[in-house]
């Protein structure tokens, strides 16, 4: 049954943060410079042209099945994974093809799993949900709603296994927050003080359910107070923010005080995926958030008011990512479906 | 009047046990709740308590004494005001237990009334899993000497020697270290390696699957043990959409070396929810290996196998078996092939296929027949997944005739499965139709007769048999 966003008091509720446990600090805003700030930009903006592409196919039918498009919460990726070292991995669900893109995986590698084809990053046998690369430490592309996260509890578990000295970065939405399996891998992550930030991509909506229909503590970074693993609520509209999320929680996990949650408050533009209606809120409403708060025009800003870049500097970005983004579509459309023979091939590794 | 106090069964599958340590001594006075012995019995050592208050008058079974039969007289308690002296005219302790055996028979108490043996069809099946039917096993060379392990030793020797050669290997799962395995499978191992590579977790299969997929994922080569494999249903998401699926989804870059392992089927009065054979569940799904081995050769050579693979592999052990003893060869590394199934048994007039305990019950069935003319070949399939079409057909093409048992449902089972083969690829060959010993289509039952009703069992092999052969 639905029921109305829970109450809240006014007298302030029990802090978490005023326990005697150590807690990390409040994160501050990273200080960028120019160029980061630029580097931010083009990021968010690679992925919001990509996305853009990917939805454009998915209409003409080159893109089949789900597809998710993570069209307004750039900033969240951006912020987190520019703060990442090369030893550290990244997981998330089936939202995916972002924080592919930050991994390094070429656009046009990611383009052509969207179409099915040969040169796709999983030959055309996984699609927009089941991506992977483990030369780019990126552990996919999971579309089982919360299996990331014990998964990423596992690499976790091996990052410190073997001592490499790296993390890992699990994505996972607002939904899958309600998830058992979630509580069980937050449970032990604390417990074997795994090298894991849990990452809530909190876009308000659980395909069509908003948060507060579903979530009986909908202060999602509270989660883990039961775990003693301490959370933080970050704007993750705000890349700056992000990224100085990262920074705190890297430095508490790095040094070895265990798991941390961010919960990143985002918002995506578009429907949950491709064959959303998105019936559930108003378009005022998602007017309204990309007027306001809109990641890339922001950073937009903040480049033009501080360091005095130009609307033709904005340009030139523009015009050679778009470049970027039409070639990798040109190459997903062009290249070579699968192999028939491919359907029997990596079902096993060995021959037996 | 002295009261009997006899040999305990501490656990369902528990026949005998070891007296380890006597924790009282005659004439020392005991009242409920005491601890009077350490009984060591297949799966752990337990502690035995007194429920009646009295004066130990004498200690018949001597600590130490090993093979303890369930129901043997192990002391004799006196009553308030008896003479603890006068309980028995016996002689000093006997380490001989079997020689008590015939009095505990005998000896009736209201208050402990002799242990039924109660005729079960798990009993049924454990009876049969020890059947000592000489088997070669082509692969081991000859003049190789040959040790006799349980099944249970057998498998802890193949993680203790795989984790000794590579590193990556460690074990998880509940109770696998301090306790030192539910079923006693990963003992001694915590001491060997240490807590780094032998992980007691919490009680959440679904979670520690995904954490040793991931582990999996992230380079390691975890080996996953559930207490049970009906426990696994909570985790089984991982197994088949994390564990089995990425590689080819990953278009091969992403592999998954893991082993899932634990007892699977039914064992003894456990009921429904602990009970169920998940062979068929498992074997359906492609990128996955499963395994499911009868004897403890096949145990320690396949479960090797199994950790060294590249693969995700479902490893189906046997709770019923895992106390049996079996000849294994004495070899640095034994390794047997996976997707290889085993003629245990070489006939000429029907083959039996079958797998994990059914083996055991197959190979009884078939001595029976072989007193009655009839010369059974029986097949172990041993490895569900990739299925071993070619010996199974081989054996039809020889024998015209075959007979599947399966310890498990009928609907949709290996037995099925193998049914289809043989109307797919040897349809010409079959001079009968193949038919199925399954359990009953039935959640298995506690009653002790209706749990012998609903199980496969020599007799009913034995019909079916004759039935293919178109005799009584």
């Amino acid at each position: 049954m639905a029921k109305a966003p829970a109450a809240r008091s006014e007298a302030p509720a029990a802090d978490p943060q005023k326990t005697n446990r150590e807690r990390p600090a409040e994160p501050r805003p990273y200080e960028a410079s120019k160029d980061e700030l630029l580097k931010f930009y083009e990021d968010m903006l690679l992925i919001r042209r990509f996305e853009e592409k990917a939805g454009q196919l998915y209409g003409l039918g080159l893109i089949g099945g789900f597809c998710h498009l993570y069209i307004g919460q750039e900033a969240v990726a951006v912020g987190l994974q520019s703060a990442l070292t090369e030893k550290d991995s990244v997981i998330t669900g089936y939202r995916d093809h972002g924080h592919m893109l930050l991994c390094g995986i070429p656009p046009k590698d990611v383009m052509a799993e969207l179409t099915g084809r040969q040169a796709g990053i999983s030959k055309g046998k996984g699609g927009s949900m089941h991506m992977f690369s483990v030369e780019h430490k990126f552990y996919g592309g999971h579309g089982i709603v919360g299996a990331q996260v014990s998964l990423g509890a596992g690499l976790a578990f091996s990052h410190k296994y073997n001592n490499d000295g790296g993390v890992c970065l699990a994505y996972f939405g607002d939904g899958a927050a309600n998830q058992g399996q979630v509580y069980e891998s937050f449970n032990m992550a604390e417990l074997w003080k795994l090298p894991i930030i849990f990452v809530i991509e909190n876009n308000q909506y659980a395909m069509g359910t908003s948060v507060n229909r579903a979530s009986a503590e909908d202060q999602l970074y509270r989660r883990g107070e039961s775990f003693r693993i301490p959370g933080i609520q970050v704007d993750g509209m705000d890349v700056l923010a992000s990224r100085g999320a990262a920074e705190e929680a890297l430095a508490w996990v790095r040094a070895g005080k265990g798991p941390i949650i961010l919960e990143m408050k985002t918002y995506r533009y578009r429907g949950h995926s491709m064959s959303d209606p998105a019936k559930y809120r108003s378009r005022d409403e998602v007017q309204a958030v990309r007027d306001k708060s809109d990641p890339i025009e922001h950073v937009k800003k903040l480049l033009t008011e501080g360091h005095g870049v130009k609307e033709e500097d904005f340009k030139a970005v523009e015009q050679r990512i778009r470049k970027q983004v039409a070639e990798s579509a040109d190459f997903a459309e062009s290249t070579p479906e699968p192999d028939p023979a491919e359907l029997y091939t990596d079902v096993l590794v060995e021959k037996y | 009047m002295a009261i009997d106090i006899k040999m305990p069964a501490l656990s369902p599958t528990m026949e005998e046990g070891t007296l380890a340590k006597w924790l009282v001594k005659e004439g020392d006075t005991v009242k409920s709740g005491d601890i009077m012995a350490e009984i060591e019995t297949d799966k752990a050592t337990m502690e035995f308590e007194a429920v009646d208050e009295g004066t130990v008058a004498k200690i018949l079974v001597a600590e130490g004494t090993d093979g303890v039969k369930v129901g043997t007289v192990i002391m004799q308690l006196a009553g308030e005001g008896e003479d603890a002296g006068a309980a028995t005219k016996d002689d000093s302790p006997k380490a001989d237990a079997a020689a008590d055996e015939k009095k505990a028979d005998t000896v009736e108490d209201s208050a402990h009334p002799a242990q039924e043996k109660v005729d079960t069809g798990a009993r049924q099946l454990f009876e049969a899993a020890s059947h000592k039917a000489e088997v070669t096993d082509p692969a081991i060379p000859a003049g190789t000497e040959m040790v006799k392990v349980t099944v249970r030793e057998a498998l802890r020797d193949a993680m203790a020697e795989e984790m000794r050669a590579d590193e990556r290997v460690f074990v998880m799962g509940e109770e696998v270290a301090q306790y030192q395995g539910a079923y006693k499978v990963t003992q001694g191992l915590l001491d060997e390696f240490g807590d780094k590579r032998v992980i007691d977790t919490p009680i959440t299969e679904y979670g520690f699957a995904g954490v040793g997929t991931g582990a999996a994922m992230g380079g390691l080569k975890p080996i996953v043990e559930f207490m049970t494999f009906n426990f696994a249903m909570q985790a089984i998401d991982h197994i088949i959409n994390s564990a089995a699926k990425t590689n080819y989804m990953s278009g091969g870059q992403m592999r998954c070396p893991i082993v899932f392992r634990g007892p699977n089927g039914a064992a003894s009065r456990v009921g429904a929810q602990h009970s169920q054979n998940y062979g068929p569940w498992y074997a359906s799904v492609p990128g996955l290996i499963v395994i499911a081995p009868y004897d403890a050769a096949d145990a320690k050579g396949l479960l090797k196998a199994a950790i060294r693979s590249q693969d995700p592999v479902v490893f189906l052990e046997n709770e019923l078996l895992y106390g049996r003893s079996f000849e294994i060869p004495k070899l640095d590394d034994w390794v047997l092939p996976i997707g290889k199934a085993r003629i245990m048994r070489e006939g000429k007039d029907v083959t039996i296929v079958s797998y994990s305990i059914g083996v055991g019950l197959a190979l009884e069935a078939a001595e029976t027949l072989a007193g009655e003319g009839i010369e059974a070949e029986v097949v172990d399939l041993r490895t569900l997944r990739p299925l071993d079409k070619q010996t199974v057909l081989k054996s039809l093409a020889k024998t015209n005739r075959l007979v599947v048992v399966e310890e498990g449902w009928p609907t949709c089972s290996i037995a099925s499965e193998i049914a289809a083969i043989a109307m797919e690829e040897g349809f010409d060959d079959l001079d009968a139709p193949v038919l199925r010993v399954t359990n009953e289509d039935v959640p298995l039952p506690y009653a002790a007769n209706l749990e012998k009703l609903a199980l496969i069992s020599t007799d009913k092999i034995v019909k079916t048999v004759k039935k293919v052969c178109y005799r009584g």
